[in-house]
């Protein structure tokens, strides 16, 4: 039900955010959606992209601090369905930790961690919320 | 002034017998009651009937800071725990912090010492002193207020921290003398400063600092700015604590209470003692210590040893200002810090690389220590994939740190591999301070 997200400890220093998006590149793997949780000493780069697991060896093997972690990813296309979604986690008591959205040919796509995934998990699948799969992503054009 | 002219003033020859005839009391002393000494004298084939003179001390085994770490806590103790009256503790080069116990006679010798270095200030009864080295384990504190309370004058015991109240304090009962680290001492002088209060409505007149390495131009500085002449104090816990040396009004080195303390200068390379004039490491043997005297301690310290008579009248032996160490010790608002005890706590986490870089600044006159340490890439995990768990790996060190060195620490964490490595010897600490 989860999709594999990249994180990666980034100092902030002029150059860091290059070395790891040049990695990227030579592997040829996709980023689809991206996100930096900035703060005054560091930064965390989360990255969604085609094929996670290569892109984490690549960067692994390159020396960069980079974790594999596992995020929710559901579709929601309707106004408001934001506030919807996430307050059926709320009454369910569970904390949202972060999350980002982004477009991909017309759809919406939220991305998303919380404090307890069995419990997002259920929630999902009472409320019967549109899980989206990696392979749905890769699709370039 | 002159506290004690018997002992200050004394002739060269009458110091020498009386440190002869203390030296020899002291090594059966310590030969009977610390198991430590007696090994190491039995291993140099020697008992205390070799000790007659001053100059037989070339012949006795030095104590290192190390010894002290080993001896961990009262091994190196010689009284028996009912007669010592007080502990204090010093930072150890590992974790394991130096004990040093006083007993009531020591406490008396050194409130002496402490009240020869006041009087060589010019402090008296009709003073209001305010002492504002840390309380606590640390001997800066307690040893100067005792010194203070003997001398007479009255003690204001402000410690360190809460700055402003002590700035008001200073103004309101016209406190005349302060003991402080010369660092704290200009930092004193900008919250006043920033508080309105001038010059002219204070009466500091006299300062006693010492604790950290300092030079002439932050003297000049702390002197215009608090209006107050400022001497060097000298000392260390393991010895004592402040009141091994102190400047007399000439200002030209600092006289050693060297009946108490005896002072050498030696080669730290080839440990081969060194002639007066020559720099090198000094190294103090206590004459009359009870609690826990120390044979050849090597201060690390680097100095040299003033021949001659100083014209305020002291007969005793001069010290040279510090002018560096010969480990790697770093001293930070005061207090010991040795790479060493960042590197144990670093390695003591598991999720940092056993990597490590100790940058030293004084930020506002206030020394600060920021340690970069690099997280070790196999266990950057999901868990921290949120600023808050990484905040929380980076507090847990800076608490570790803390516990360890007594001073606040700033923790910058780095990717892996990007604390610079060097050839050979690493480069562990940058030292932006500018003492010299």
């Amino acid at each position: 039900m989860t999709v594999k997200q990249l994180s990666i400890f980034l100092e902030n220093r002029s150059g860091t955010l290059t070395k790891v998006l040049d990695i990227m590149k030579e592997t040829g793997v996709r980023i689809i959606a991206s996100s930096i949780a900035d703060t005054a000493e560091y930064g965390l780069f989360r990255i969604i992209c085609s094929d996670p697991q290569k892109a984490f060896e690549a960067l692994s093997d390159a020396g960069v601090a980079v974790a594999l972690s596992d995020v929710f990813a559901i579709e929601l296309n309707r106004p408001g369905q934001v506030a919807d979604s996430i307050k059926y986690f709320s009454d369910a008591e569970l904390s949202i930790i972060y999350m980002y959205s982004f477009l991909f040919h017309g759809r919406g796509i939220l991305i998303f961690r919380t404090d307890n995934a069995e419990g997002a998990a259920e929630v999902i699948r009472r409320e019967n919320l549109k899980v989206v799969a990696v392979s749905e992503l890769t699709d370039c054009e | 002034m002159i506290w004690n002219p018997n002992k200050e003033c004394m002739s060269r020859d009458e110091m020498s017998a009386l440190q002869g005839k203390r030296l020899h009391k002291i090594v059966e002393y310590v030969y009977h009651n610390v198991p430590f000494y007696r090994h190491k004298l039995q291993e140099m084939d020697l008992t205390p009937d070799d000790i007659r003179t001053i100059d037989d001390i070339v012949k006795l085994p030095f104590t290192t800071k190390k010894d002290l770490r080993d001896n961990y806590p009262f091994g190196l103790q010689a009284a028996p725990q009912s007669q010592i009256i007080r502990i204090h503790a010093s930072s150890g080069t590992t974790g394991n912090p130096t004990i040093v116990g006083y007993t009531r006679k020591d406490i008396g010798v050194w409130s002496e010492c402490m009240a020869r270095c006041l009087t060589a200030y010019g402090v008296g009864k009709e003073d209001i002193f305010s002492v504002a080295y840390g309380y606590g384990l640390f001997t800066g504190g307690l040893g100067a207020h005792n010194g203070v309370e003997m001398v007479g004058a009255s003690v204001v015991p402000a410690s360190t921290g809460n700055t402003e109240k002590h700035a008001r304090l200073i103004r309101d009962l016209g406190i005349t003398g302060i003991a402080c680290t010369p660092s704290y001492a200009l930092y004193l002088a900008e919250t006043m400063e920033k508080m309105g209060i001038t010059k002219d409505q204070i009466k500091l007149r006299v300062g006693a600092f010492g604790a950290e390495p300092w030079t002439e131009k932050m003297r000049e500085e702390i002197q215009e700015r608090l209006g107050l002449k400022g001497f060097n104090i000298y000392g260390l816990s393991e010895v004592m604590g402040p009141s091994v040396s102190y400047e007399c009004q000439e200002q030209h080195g600092s006289h050693i209470n060297e009946d108490h303390f005896y002072p050498e200068i030696i080669n730290p390379v080839t440990l081969e003692p060194l002639p007066k004039g020559q720099s090198g490491e000094l190294v103090f043997t206590t004459l009359t210590k009870e609690g826990m005297p120390v044979i050849r301690y090597r201060t690390r310290d680097l100095c040299s040893l003033m021949a001659g008579e100083c014209s305020c009248g002291r007969t005793s032996v001069r010290m040279t200002p510090i002018t560096g160490r010969s480990d790697d010790m770093l001293i930070i608002r005061g207090i010991n810090v040795f790479p060493s005890q960042v590197e144990s706590v670093v390695l003591s986490m598991k999720e940092f690389a056993p990597r490590y870089l100790l940058v030293v600044d004084r930020i506002n006159n206030l020394d600060t220590l920021q340690v970069q340490v690099e997280l070790r890439q196999e266990y950057f995990t999901a868990t921290f994939d949120t600023p808050a768990a990484i905040d929380e790996l980076q507090k847990k060190l800076a608490a570790k740190l803390k516990s360890v060195l007594s001073i606040g620490v700033k923790v910058q964490l780095k990717a892996p591999n990007s604390i610079e490595r060097s050839q050979g010897k690493s480069v562990r600490v940058i030292d932006n301070r500018n003492l010299k």
